[in-house]
């Protein structure tokens, strides 16, 4: 691995993002109009925001990352900039470690605005510390970028790799404990959230919004469990990402 | 700088199920602008990609320098034009050839000479998607040029530029070639072979020929190199 490609392909996807204001406006103010959607979709009752705030605000940059990356990386294979880069002494990691760099500042960025607006505007109980909601978030970005790095291997246009939204997120979404506890699913079901990353994304999400501690961070200790679980599946998909670029292709 | 010689033996290629490659054997020498013709479809694009070190071979040796291709030393020596431009269409030319510089490692002042040497100053804020089919492979060939590699393969650089950009290119071509780098470019445009110091042909993914022009149309007694191209053609079948 080299640090200088790594933060060169990082500046390059930033400078790229940069250009395109619309992705870029998008990509900040979208995840602060559904938050308000949903707080004003509860009015004054006072408990759904409280409780459907946390877990969005780790689903949004999840599945924005994960969207954003498996078309952009769809482009780069297409576009032939892949080959040129692998042609050239840019090794697997470099590259992939560097758009997990540019998409985890961008979900910085979404999450802090995100967070803010949820909990000094629109009034979200946070019993734990609101930066720590942030930092879950950025695992949450990263995590979606690295998958979306990862299926775009199985993809070979941008509408296919539109398509594993539907195939890897929502079920996810269903099972991470949005709809039903996930202790209260059918067995089965709870086996399979229990090996679903998003699930333990929302369950750190969750935990900071409603408990604090004198641990770490102000944390209870189960929020840096789900982060290293968040964080080692994320880890995982690049490691696998990286196996599915090959510098010679047929 | 050295100049990497290619050395292909045997080279055999599968695309798409297709005998792209069908046992090529020839060298590519340093100092010297080679010229690989033949039409579209031929195999040329295939052949380039293997001696860059990015196709899968089926079968037979290529090297650069001695080493095989595709080894890690060779990735910073080698300048490759892809056919289609392979830049990026939503930064400026700039930006794109500043990416690659940083990372191939040159510096930065490599950036405004390259650009220059593809006549593009007037255009370096310019978003790529804006550019013409000409000027966006022209910056694909400044990022090829990044650095002065030892060995360039360009495969249809000139298609479709102005005339007087096309000798100004060529002559830069030999001017690196002048310079000790070996150049290695690829055309669909037999009249363009008459600019090279040697000639391949090629057909269905077979070499025709491997000569210096003008011996070439001597020993064909062909007017021109797609004459010559057509006499081989008939001769062999």
């Amino acid at each position: 691995m080299s640090a200088r490609i790594l933060f060169a392909v990082a500046g390059r996807v930033l400078t790229q993002l940069r250009h395109d204001h619309r992705t870029a406006a998008m990509l900040l103010v979208l995840p602060c109009l559904v938050l308000t959607l949903l707080w004003w979709m509860f009015d004054d009752r006072g408990f759904g925001f409280d409780n459907l705030g946390p877990p969005l605000l780790a689903l949004i940059p999840f599945i924005v990352m994960f969207l954003v990356t498996s078309v952009t990386t769809l482009r780069e294979r297409s576009s032939g900039t892949l080959e040129r880069l692998l042609a050239m002494p840019t090794g697997k990691l470099d590259l992939l470690g560097g758009y997990a760099i540019a998409f985890g500042l961008v979900a910085a960025v979404q999450s802090a605005l995100a967070v803010f607006l949820s909990v000094w505007v629109l009034g979200l109980d946070i019993a734990g510390p609101v930066w720590m909601l942030t930092v879950v978030a950025v695992a949450d970005a990263v995590l979606g970028t690295a998958l979306g790095l990862f299926v775009s291997a199985f993809a070979r246009t941008e509408f296919q790799a539109v398509q594993f939204m539907p195939a890897v997120v929502i079920p996810q979404i269903l099972l991470c404990g949005l709809f039903i506890e996930r202790a209260l699913m059918p067995p089965v079901l709870e086996a399979v959230s229990n090996v679903l990353p998003l699930s333990y994304a929302v369950d750190a999400m969750t935990t900071v919004a409603t408990t604090s501690s004198p641990g770490l961070g102000g944390v209870d200790g189960s929020v840096w469990g789900d982060l290293a679980v968040v964080a080692g599946f994320a880890v995982v998909s690049l490691a696998l990402g990286a196996a599915t670029l090959r510098r010679r292709t047929a | 700088m050295t100049g990497l010689a290619v050395e292909i033996r045997d080279l055999h290629v599968v695309r798409g199920g297709r005998r792209a490659v069908d046992g090529v054997t020839f060298t590519v020498p340093t100092g010297q602008v080679t010229g690989l013709l033949g039409p579209s479809g031929c195999g040329k694009t295939s052949l380039m990609r293997c001696i860059v070190g990015v196709q899968v071979v089926e079968g037979g040796t290529v090297s650069v320098g001695g080493i095989p291709a595709g080894a890690a030393e060779l990735r910073d020596r080698i300048g490759y034009v892809t056919q289609a431009p392979s830049v990026y269409d939503d930064l400026t030319v700039e930006e794109n050839v500043r990416f690659f510089a940083r990372v191939l490692g040159v510096p930065a002042s490599e950036v405004g000479r390259c650009i220059e040497a593809v006549d593009l100053a007037d255009h370096r804020t310019q978003v790529a998607s804006r550019l013409s089919g000409g000027q966006l492979s022209r910056v694909s060939l400044a990022v090829a040029l990044l650095g002065s590699p030892d060995l360039l393969v360009l495969d249809e650089p000139t298609v479709g530029l102005d005339p007087v950009l096309r000798r100004d290119l060529w002559g830069l071509f030999h001017r690196l070639a002048d310079a000790g780098t070996t150049v290695f470019v690829s055309s669909h445009v037999m009249d363009e072979a008459e600019r090279c110091d040697r000639l391949l042909l090629m057909r269905q993914g077979r070499l025709l020929a491997d000569a210096a022009p003008a011996d070439l149309l001597e020993s064909t007694g062909a007017r021109s190199v797609e004459h010559a191209f057509l006499t081989i053609v008939d001769t062999v079948s």
